[in-house]
């Protein structure tokens, strides 16, 4: 992968954090092209890569036959399943298929590294760019200034399917990771996670800024770290002192053009935005919390 | 193993196509309902619910996940079958030759029907053609009987430890389907011991030998692998040969790579695939009863194509109609028709032919149609010239 790519870290990350044996499926995508080449591959663990639409209904496929052989007595192993797709394979084009999986209540979770974009065909916008950014579809122009759009709200999408686990995640705060995944591991059913995986090469960022975007974007709130178990909202890390989104804008070329004066609706409109999330959830949280 | 344990039913092709499921008893069926073949999967389920069969259903949101499931699946290491037709093999298209490029043996039944625009439910193959170079193997059968016999052969096939390739049994729609024919069922037992149990091949399950299945491979390695698979493909026409000899023994029908219908001192002949067979036999028949000697050669192994035996078959004839339901619109003759055309290439001597597009979107397919297709070759043959080398069959114009 690139150097100082996110992704890599995520997936190590909820790897290490298995107990279980793992067997993984992975979306076509920048994971998917470097990690498995001609005779060798860096996977030690079972994996498969078929398409970029399908991560999920592949495992699902996987996971089904280990329920079928479980049951004839053929294996008497425990296996856990994951799928890892990125924000194009799993926001996008991979949809469907995730949607589907999720109903049919497979005992798997799905990890998304999500760094905005279609990184490995060169940077093409996807439903999961933020709002603002300059893409090489969307490229910020003296007409449109970059995504006219909001990003999809995928986490919430999966938490409507009403299964047991979603949660968002962030590389820079690696024991509430760390947790999540053990804690999506060990409950039976379908599982989502969400996690931003920083991409220097569309971000325009600094090839050692992975973490530090990741801890910015949890700062601003514009990445909020939350599960949803059972339909209950719960925020796991909550920042001490919210810090504007420019803090994560800033570093990042992406962004650069919505700095400039004739632009400064849409940096507003930008951190709008973030603010009505952020504080949607914590009246969510409320709701759902505890009362006197 | 006597004939006498065998089953005289009254049953249509997907009933039959369903039976020879519950009896093969695969470890994971993913599929996707779709006219006509969704009564197979009707069917197999409820095998499934009552607890007939120990397979595991995954019943996915569209046929591209199907067989994205089915991938998983055989991966995974275990027997895995779906069905599917039309809109729904197209929208496979790209994880068919995921399943033949990662060598895994699915088994599906296909149950041939036209593709939209505009929308049509009935048979015609434009959805089998459409995807007869996608690394499959491609079995086509007449009628219900054949489809039954060619289910249960082709797991064998597929399954071959020396091939380990997906195979495709091809039905026509709504005339076979749905239509109750009688036919004769194997035993349970002699369909188990028949096809066997399932061989795993590096299974994804098997997490002390962890294997990667999807790799990246460019321009370095990428034509030997394509290379590999056509060398493969190559040993499919043994297998299925031994295979029927095989079959032949448990149940006393013969099986080859195509059939012939009096074909051999024949001087004019239709080749024609499936359902439409039926109905040009007994055209040859009445041909025949007036002293022309016409004949008829019905492929059943399509992919990969028996070029060579096919072209001994036919290089006596004098004239030939390649009878083709699935057209290239204008652009090409009917894929039927190329093939056939191939077939006969290399020799210095050969039939005269031509193409006959017919019965697309489940036109009735008449036996009017039939001997209007051997008047014309029986005028070919004595005029030494053909009139016209591609037009329909029962189309207004």
């Amino acid at each position: 992968m690139c150097s100082g790519c996110g992704a890599p870290i995520v997936v190590k990350m909820a790897l290490l954090a298995s107990e279980y044996p793992v067997i993984a499926s992975n979306a076509t995508g920048c994971l998917e092209v470097s990690t498995c080449i001609s005779e060798f591959t860096a996977w030690k663990i079972p994996w498969i890569h078929n398409a970029f639409e399908n991560a999920a209904a592949t495992i699902s496929g996987v996971e089904t036959m280990y329920r079928s052989l479980k049951k004839q007595g053929k294996i008497d192993k425990d296996i856990k399943f994951m799928a890892f797709g990125g924000d194009g394979g799993t926001y996008d084009i991979g949809f469907q298929s995730l949607s589907g999986a999720m109903e049919r209540g497979h005992d798997m979770l799905y990890i998304c590294y999500d760094n905005g974009a279609y990184m490995n065909t060169g940077i093409q916008r996807s439903s999961a760019t933020p709002f603002g950014a300059d893409t090489t579809t969307c490229p910020a122009g003296s007409v449109i200034p970059g995504k006219p759009q909001q990003r999809k709200d995928l986490t919430k999408i999966m938490a409507a399917h009403g299964i047991p686990y979603v949660a968002q995640a962030s590389a820079s705060h690696w024991s509430d990771l760390v947790k999540k995944v053990k804690k999506a591991l060990d409950i039976t059913g379908p599982k989502f996670m969400n996690i931003i995986a920083p991409c220097n090469r569309g971000w325009r960022s600094q090839t050692n800024d992975a973490i530090l975007l990741s801890r910015l974007a949890v700062e601003t709130c514009y990445w909020p770290l939350f599960e949803i178990e059972d339909g209950v909202t719960r925020i796991t890390v909550k920042p001490k002192e919210k810090k504007p989104l420019t803090d994560f804008l800033k570093p990042q070329g992406r962004f650069k053009h919505m700095f400039a004066p004739q632009n400064e609706a849409q940096l507003k409109q930008a951190q709008d935005g973030v603010d009505k999330y952020w504080e949607r959830l914590l009246r969510e949280e409320e709701f759902y919390s505890p009362k006197e | 193993m006597g004939m006498n344990e065998k089953r005289i039913v009254a049953v249509t092709g997907n009933e039959a196509v369903a039976e020879a499921m519950r009896q093969i008893n695969p470890d994971v069926c993913a599929a996707y309902p779709i006219t006509p073949a969704t009564d197979i999967m009707q069917r197999f389920t409820s095998f499934v619910s009552n607890g007939k069969v120990k397979t595991e259903m995954v019943l996915v949101e569209s046929e591209h996940s199907a067989m994205s499931a089915c991938v998983g699946a055989s991966a995974a290491g275990g027997r895995v079958a779906t069905a599917t037709s039309s809109q729904g093999l197209a929208l496979m298209w790209e994880e068919l030759f995921i399943a033949s490029g990662t060598r895994l043996p699915i088994v599906m039944a296909l149950v041939n029907r036209a593709l939209s625009a505009p929308l049509n439910i009935h048979g015609d193959h434009s959805d089998g053609m459409g995807a007869r170079d996608c690394g499959w193997i491609q079995l086509w059968s007449e009628n219900g009987q054949e489809a039954y016999d060619n289910m249960v052969q082709s797991f064998r096939i597929a399954e071959h430890m020396d091939i380990r390739m997906p195979a495709m049994v091809c039905l026509d729609g709504f005339i076979i389907s749905h239509s109750i024919e009688r036919m004769e069922f194997l035993d349970d037992e002699i369909v188990r011991n028949f096809v066997g149990e399932f061989k795993t091949t590096n299974p994804l399950l098997d997490i002390e030998h962890p294997v990667s299945y999807g790799p990246l491979i460019l321009t370095d390695y990428y034509m030997e692998y394509r290379r590999a698979h056509a060398e493969v493909m190559s040993k499919v026409k043994n297998i299925v040969l031994d295979t029927a000899k095989e079959f032949e023994n448990i149940s006393g029908r013969k099986y080859g790579l195509f059939e012939t219908y009096r074909l051999e001192d024949a001087e004019i002949g239709i080749v024609v695939l499936n359902s439409a067979a039926g109905t040009t036999k007994d055209a040859v028949d009445i041909f025949r009863d007036k002293g022309i000697k016409a004949g008829l050669l019905k492929p059943r192994l399509f992919r990969p194509f028996p070029y060579e035996e096919v072209g001994e078959a036919l290089k006596h004839l004098k004239a030939i109609c390649v009878l083709d339901r699935a057209d290239a619109f204008g652009a090409s003759y009917g894929p039927l028709f190329m093939e056939i055309a191939s077939a006969l290439y290399k020799y210095k001597e050969r039939p005269l032919m031509f193409n006959k597009i017919y019965g697309l979107g489940g036109r009735d397919y008449m036996p009017g149609h039939a001997e209007e297709a051997l008047s014309e070759l029986a005028e070919t043959a004595k005029k030494g010239v053909v009139k016209t080398y591609i037009d329909y069959l029962g189309v207004r114009e």
